[in-house]
């Protein structure tokens, strides 16, 4: 027998107490509804850490929430309610089938759940994050889930991988590379994974952050405050 | 052309295990079998397949054609010979109300609490995803319904209605639902040669159809007369696999 959790996050297991009507319409920008910007990644790259600095950041000044994706487990969405970044009611963990990369592209319908839950319980919102699993190069966020999509890679990763491109580096809106604290430290030259991400991107977004030394991800946040002001428009 | 190679192309898109309805997250008891009770080999894995057909299995397939039924009388009115809408709302009444008593009998046959909510939630999401693929004024009825919507089996049927599907052929899909989803399961958790675990689907197929049929012959009786068989430890077992910390499938 395994051992039960006790506590943690709310998982889709427990019942809503109202009556719930979903969406009919595809996603579109409504400026009634939250803006929800999807944070993918490989493992271990800083989605969480991410997700917690902009909770950090940005909860002060705005209403928002968190879908978490984790592959098992609810570990992503406990590591924030440890953390005290959010508030219980304000997270919600999906559970995958040990697949991320389905629940947030290919079959959208429990997040498309878990985000109207929390519209409905919290509304108004002005934000929801959903984040994925970790998961590999080439997982993205279905458009009819999220209306941004910000891709994570890190410096420890390999100075390699924005070359190795894939939809998540060539076509997020934006792509963010972390832990440039430990590029000395791995050998990754960090000019070279400008580079080589600018060439697969184009004109799209790339911030370099440490969110060891900036903990409050200030260059992210701003291009999200950029972001909302986008959505309401 | 029959009616049914003319529907079968939706009910392949329906069955496909790609359908985005949420069931990719469940293992239909399978997970905490593997765990608790050492289902972990290909012979076991059948047997269990087995048996969830024949409990569960049976009784999703009987509500589900039982609930293509109702939905397809109510949908009559609008829907005349080819499927074409003539837009004459005459028949049936709110779709809901018609399905409710089917979803009362299917709750009782539901002991689990926790079964009890992961089966309206993929009911819901059924519905959310049949009513943007098969637009449907019936299926709007459906969308906002008190108890947090219908049960799986009986959003199925109503989804499969819209899908222009009779009841024999949901019979059909909801009994290979039955098994699929945990076989698939089997193949993430356990690593299972894919391969041989269809190899073991294709080996159930007749039973499939047999189940199926006998599932269909009940979609006219009473509701009460509907088979009520249940494997218990799916039940006792969902209960705890829900209190697991760490479990790769939902339920």
């Amino acid at each position: 027998m395994r051992e039960a959790s006790s506590e943690g996050a709310n998982t889709l297991l427990a019942t809503p107490d109202h009556i719930h009507q979903d969406e009919q319409a595809p996603l579109v920008r409504r400026a009634e509804h939250a803006l929800r910007i999807g944070i993918g990644g490989p493992v271990g790259s800083g989605k969480t850490a991410l997700v917690a600095a902009l909770c950090r950041t940005l909860g002060n000044e705005l209403q928002l929430a968190v879908v978490t994706n984790d592959i098992y487990t609810t570990e992503d969405a406990d590591f924030l309610l440890r953390n005290g970044v959010i508030s219980t009611e304000r997270v919600t963990a999906v559970e995958t089938g040990a697949c991320p990369h389905t629940a947030i592209r290919d079959d959208i319908s429990t997040n498309l759940e878990a985000i109207e839950e929390l519209e409905e319980k919290l509304t108004p919102l002005d934000l929801i994050l959903v984040e994925s699993g970790g998961d590999n190069l080439t997982a993205t966020f279905s458009r009819g889930l999220v209306h941004r999509q910000i891709f994570v890679l890190d410096v420890a990763g390999g100075d390699k991988v924005p070359r190795k491109g894939g939809p998540g580096v060539s076509t997020s809106d934006l792509l963010v590379i972390n832990k440039t604290d430990l590029a000395s430290y791995v050998h990754a030259d960090l000019a070279v994974m400008d580079r080589d991400a600018k060439a697969k991107r184009k004109d799209l977004p790339i911030l370099f952050t440490s969110l060891t030394d900036d903990p409050t991800a200030a260059s992210v946040a701003e291009w999200v405050r950029e972001m909302l002001i986008d959505h309401a428009r | 052309m029959t009616n049914v190679s003319r529907n079968l192309p939706a009910l392949l898109l329906l069955t496909d295990g790609r359908f985005p309805a949420g069931g990719h997250a469940h293992s239909g008891g399978f997970e905490a079998a593997a765990e608790n009770e050492g289902t972990r080999t290909l012979a076991t894995m059948e047997q269990f397949l087995l048996g969830r057909l024949h409990t569960v299995g049976l009784v999703a397939a009987a509500f589900a054609a039982a609930a293509c039924e109702v939905a397809l009388r109510s949908m009559d009115g609008r829907f005349a010979a080819g499927g074409a809408e003539t837009g004459a709302d005459t028949e049936g009444g709110n779709l809901h109300e018609l399905l409710s008593p089917l979803d009362a009998e299917f709750n009782a046959r539901t002991p689990s609490p926790v079964l009890r909510t992961v089966s309206r939630r993929l009911g819901r999401q059924l519905v959310r995803a049949g009513r943007r693929i098969w637009p449907n004024s019936s299926l709007e009825q459906l969308a906002s319904v008190p108890s947090q919507g219908l049960h799986q089996p009986v959003a199925f049927g109503a989804v499969a209605a819209a899908a222009g599907q009779p009841p024999e052929c949901v019979a059909i899909a909801a009994a290979q639902e039955s098994i699929a989803g945990p076989a698939t399961a089997s193949v993430r958790l356990l690593g299972l040669d894919p391969f041989d675990v269809n190899a073991a689907l294709a080996r159930l197929a007749p039973e499939v159809s047999r189940v199926a049929a006998e599932a269909a012959a009940c979609a006219r009786f009473p509701l009460a007369d509907l088979p009520s068989r249940g494997g218990y430890l799916l039940d006792i077992s969902a209960e705890v696999h829900a209190t697991w910390e760490v479990r790769l499938f939902a339920s």
